[in-house]
């Protein structure tokens, strides 16, 4: 039976409600961004220790949180599961929007975002940025075309290879991203080959939970009916994507343990760093992923809604802690330039650099986050992204 | 009756032609000279000829004979390249002082800090749009015109050389022209190198009698600082990375 897709009303108190709440976000993010490149990043937490603040945060939250949540879609067309056919168009929605967001968030954070024409011009093939502008507009590329074979019934045969096509370029677009930090050979934080898979890993699980979340939220709030067969697919497959993530993190940390010029910077990161620690062990850990993997694997909370929305929401908060200590703890901890020698200086070496972001920053990096929230609430709308019905007993 | 002599023009007289070739050889000689004059100054490479390969300039620095409390090559580095000399967490700092004990011994050591101006600089390889080059003479710099303030080179940096432009910059010198959400560090001085200049922070170190810094090329084996490399033990920091930097450290 062919599935029945359609457009939301979007007539509703509750979708305008929504649509102008982001809409107010995303122009407070853009006029952040204006404040910062007015007066420059002196009005932010940033400084020449800390040259990457709260907005990358979001930005990789984001970028790595979009190839994640195609991966809806590529089980569907990719491994043939029918269950999640349905379920493809919003998973490639949700990633042009959230590449979106984050790519704004990334380039309105830049010392000259009026020099984006700069960046499309001039290329270093060495560097990865200069790949992943290749790896994310060639994503848009291939989602947008993607979602074109799904949604325009003439184009459903090529779906398939279309679908496997995106699924690879997912897996080299996150390599790319984990690999932004996997070969930053300077740092103790980073220079590992892991990272890049490691990043994967983390897409599936953020990805999932964004999924998860939009799901259950549209389907509640546009009153379609959501079955419960789907949703527990879903989650169970969110908690092994959770566990994976974590383990990941897991070898990462211990490997470091082992290596004698490393056993600082864990020291620092994971029991003495402050407030890293604190997010490390009582966000990512505890509630951003052993907290959601009780939740739904628990035999009464795991089938309600709204514990599984709870469960994904943690999951997010997790993700958004974690990309926090990798990438400003990762700075925060500072460089051993004289290995056995205590540093000093007027430069902040030997100390640790302390960062609080300001509201600007906060604003730009919440700002990508509801850009992508409003593109979503636009193109459900205006498209049939939505099946009518996620019921599998209707 | 003699006919009223011929008197010829005298010499010095122009004639109308005459004069506006010669006043528009003057005004164009006028608009050109100070230019010549400026170029002679500015230029001990001509500007026509490319730096060259066959040198790398270097830096040598014996901290046995820097003094802990001399900070004579910073603030002859702010001078010269007209930085606030601020010490904020988001001021410029090219150059600084490092103070360094070891934990072991309890030896204590002085050293300036910079760009180490590498021979495979790891800014230059994450540099998205190619801003961090390498100039042919070993000289890391940033292109300020196709910088985009990005960060990355920062992130890079094994040394913590560079510095951001957090907020506008005024009073610059024009030969080192800088600017707000753009990325910078030590250029070794190159406009002074061009002219057969040392670096300010060697001269000034020089100047108070410490001569701490040796400037030279260290592809001419009988260059001071090639012939001080081959006669002490040297130490690049962070060798294990490789980077085979032009400065080196002595007494360490």
């Amino acid at each position: 039976m062919p599935i029945a897709y359609r457009e939301i009303e979007g007539q509703s108190r509750g979708y305008y409600a929504l649509l102008g709440a982001f809409g107010a976000v995303t122009l407070a993010g853009l006029a952040s961004a204006y404040y910062m490149e007015h007066h420059g990043h002196i009005v932010t937490g940033m400084t020449n220790q800390i040259v990457w603040g709260l907005p990358h945060v979001f930005a990789v939250f984001l970028i790595v949180a979009a190839s994640g949540v195609l991966n809806v879609a590529s089980i569907a067309s990719v491994f043939g599961e029918k269950l999640y056919k349905p379920l493809a168009p919003l998973s490639g929605l949700l990633a042009i929007a959230m590449l979106a967001g984050g790519l704004a968030v990334l380039m309105l954070d830049l010392g000259r975002a009026d020099r984006l024409i700069v960046a499309l011009t001039y290329y270093n093939f060495k560097s990865i940025f200069a790949l992943n502008v290749f790896l994310y507009t060639g994503f848009f590329a291939i989602v947008a075309a993607y979602l074109w074979t799904m949604m325009e019934r003439r184009m459903n045969g090529y779906s398939g290879p279309v679908g496997l096509a995106a699924f690879i370029w997912r897996l080299v677009l996150t390599t790319g991203t984990g690999s932004i930090f996997g070969f930053l050979v300077a740092r103790q934080a980073y220079d590992s080959a892991l990272l890049a898979p490691m990043f994967i890993v983390m897409s599936f699980s953020y990805g999932l939970a964004v999924y998860i979340l939009v799901l259950i939220a549209a389907y509640r709030w546009s009153g379609r009916p959501l079955g419960d067969v789907v949703l527990a697919r879903l989650k169970r497959l969110l908690i092994v994507f959770v566990a994976a993530a974590l383990y990941f993190v897991a070898v990462h940390h211990l490997t470091n343990l082992y290596v004698a010029k490393q056993q600082d910077f864990e020291k620092f990161i994971l029991l003495t760093g402050g407030v890293y620690p604190v997010l490390f062990w009582a966000g990512q850990v505890t509630l951003g992923s052993l907290a959601p993997i009780v939740i739904l694997a628990h035999p009464a909370l795991g089938k309600s809604h709204a514990w599984i929305s709870a469960a994904a929401l943690l999951v997010v908060l997790g993700a958004l802690a974690q990309m926090y200590v990798t990438i400003i703890g990762g700075q925060a901890y500072p460089l051993q330039l004289f290995p056995g020698m205590q540093e000093s200086s007027s430069f902040f070496d030997g100390v640790v650099h302390p960062y609080a972001p300001s509201a600007p920053e906060i604003m730009l990096g919440l700002g990508g986050v509801a850009a992508a929230a409003v593109i979503v609430l636009i193109a459900v709308k205006l498209l049939r992204f939505l099946p009518e019905s996620l019921d599998e007993a209707s | 009756m003699n006919e009223p002599e011929h008197v010829p023009d005298p010499p010095e007289a122009m004639s109308r032609r005459q004069f506006i070739g010669w006043g528009a050889a003057a005004v164009a000689g006028l608009a050109i000279a100070p230019g010549v004059t400026l170029f002679d100054l500015a230029h001990g490479r001509p500007a026509a000829q490319a730096a060259s390969n066959k040198v790398r300039w270097g830096m040598l620095i014996d901290t046995n004979q820097c003094s802990a409390g001399c900070n004579d090559c910073v603030t002859a580095c702010s001078r010269e390249n007209h930085l606030s000399g601020g010490l904020a967490p988001t001021d410029s700092q090219w150059v600084r002082k490092m103070e360094l004990k070891d934990l072991r011994s309890g030896k204590t050591h002085s050293l300036p800090m910079l760009c180490q101006h590498c021979e495979h600089p790891p800014c230059v390889d994450v540099c998205p749009t190619g801003a961090s080059f390498k100039r042919a003479d070993g000289i890391v710099l940033v292109d300020r015109h196709i910088c985009i303030g990005c960060r990355y080179c920062m992130m890079a940096c094994p040394y913590k050389a560079r510095s951001f432009v957090h907020a506008d910059v005024t009073g610059q010198n024009p030969d080192v022209p800088r600017g707000k959400g753009c990325v910078e560090s030590c250029t070794l001085c190159v406009h002074r190198i061009d002219r057969d200049q040392k670096p300010a922070c060697v001269e000034a170190c020089a100047a108070a009698g410490h001569n701490a810094m040796i400037f030279g090329d260290l592809n001419d084996p009988h260059s001071e600082i090639s012939k001080h490399i081959a006669a002490y033990a040297m130490t690049q920091v962070r060798a294990d990375l490789a980077l085979n930097t032009a400065v080196r450290y002595q007494g360490l």
